[in-house]
């Protein structure tokens, strides 16, 4: 198993220097990383479930802001570490993050255009 | 488990590569990230839809609210169905696990596998067939919750919540559904001569797709399905 890795290691280490001759960053996740990650996405969506059953919490101020950010985490997790943006060129951030930002001032712009967030503000 | 460094999929070409180009990446990636960038801005026109017409809708039913006909005096029950969908993300969520997997095996190929469990973490089949069932999956979830709607006396026509509604998990849908025909085209190419390093990008541009349409996901189960 050891060897296993080690292998691995240097497959991935060659592969490293092809991809940073291209300007590319040479981090990556590891197998490991990844169930990590469906366990965290998976707690996180029993916790957000679980809160809009608590008739207490679903009905406060916080319900809303916390289900964003909970939803917001689990989108960049899934960006980050499965589409492996954190690990891959700048270009393609700029690429994906250019329009989502474009897209999020588009919903907000709207929602305050049709009065749908003027009653909180 | 052990712990493997796992190449990324990157689109890296060498001096020596026909299909190198000038930014050293793969014009398929950049075209896939371009793609998923146009994407976000679709849905975003979808979901700000469902949004402004959210409460706006003059008969029900209603997604978080009981209604009664004033004409049949029929009470109708919230309609949106909260343990199905929760199953229905857990399952395209566990989907990009094994998307995720099914890439690192593709890239992983030539290396020696010598435990079980290194086999099936190696297997690049297996985590795409995975994929494609689960996607298929989430699409009999959704199929289930359309007809129940219907059912109940939800349809597109009937009033803003569900015109926006319909569209709106309905373009989530064909999407899913175009992702199982890539992911069983992936497969069909698997099984017949194999996928290896050299398809890394092929099947990397269909993960970042398959991701994408989960992370879409994401949002519309927070956006639509727990924010009352």
């Amino acid at each position: 198993m050891a060897d296993q890795a080690h292998t691995h290691a240097a497959a991935s280490h060659e592969a490293n220097a092809a991809h940073h001759g291209a300007g590319i960053a040479h981090e990556h996740p590891t197998w490991s990383t990844y169930w990590k990650v469906a366990v965290i996405l998976t707690l996180i969506t029993v916790v957000e479930v679980w809160i809009s059953y608590l008739p207490v919490f679903s009905v406060s101020r916080a319900y809303v802001p916390s289900l964003l950010i909970m939803s917001a985490v689990k989108f960049a997790i899934v960006v980050m570490f499965y589409m492996h943006l954190k690990y891959d060129h700048r270009l393609f951030r700029v690429l994906f993050t250019g329009p989502l930002i474009v897209a999020m001032v588009t919903i907000t712009a709207l929602m305050f255009l049709f009065g749908k967030l003027a009653a909180k503000v | 488990m052990t712990s493997v460094p796992i190449a990324a999929a990157h689109g890296a070409n060498d001096a020596h590569d026909p299909h190198a180009t000038s930014t050293g990446l793969d014009n398929k990636k950049i075209a896939i990230w371009t793609f998923i960038g146009s994407e976000c801005m679709l849905f975003a026109s979808l979901i700000s839809t469902y949004l402004i017409y959210k409460g706006r809708s003059k008969v029900g039913p209603f997604p978080h609210e009981v209604w009664t006909d004033p004409m049949t005096g029929q009470h109708m029950k919230a309609i949106l169905n909260i343990p199905v969908t929760s199953a229905s993300t857990f399952v395209l969520l566990m989907s990009s696990l094994a998307m995720v997997l099914a890439l690192a095996a593709v890239q992983n190929k030539n290396l020696p596998k010598h435990t079980l469990g290194e086999r099936i973490l190696g297997s690049s089949q297996l985590w795409l067939l995975m994929t494609a069932v689960l996607g298929t999956t989430f699409l009999g979830f959704q199929a289930y919750e359309f007809t129940s709607f219907v059912h109940e006396g939800l349809t597109i026509r009937t009033n803003l919540f569900g015109s926006s509604f319909f569209t709106l998990t309905g373009f989530h849908g064909a999407h899913v559904t175009a992702g199982v025909i890539w992911l069983l085209t992936l497969l069909a190419i698997d099984r017949k001569r194999g996928l290896g390093p050299r398809d890394e990008v092929n099947v990397d541009i269909a993960a970042l797709y398959w991701h994408f349409v989960d992370v879409v996901w994401i949002a519309i189960f927070t956006l639509i399905y727990l924010i009352k």
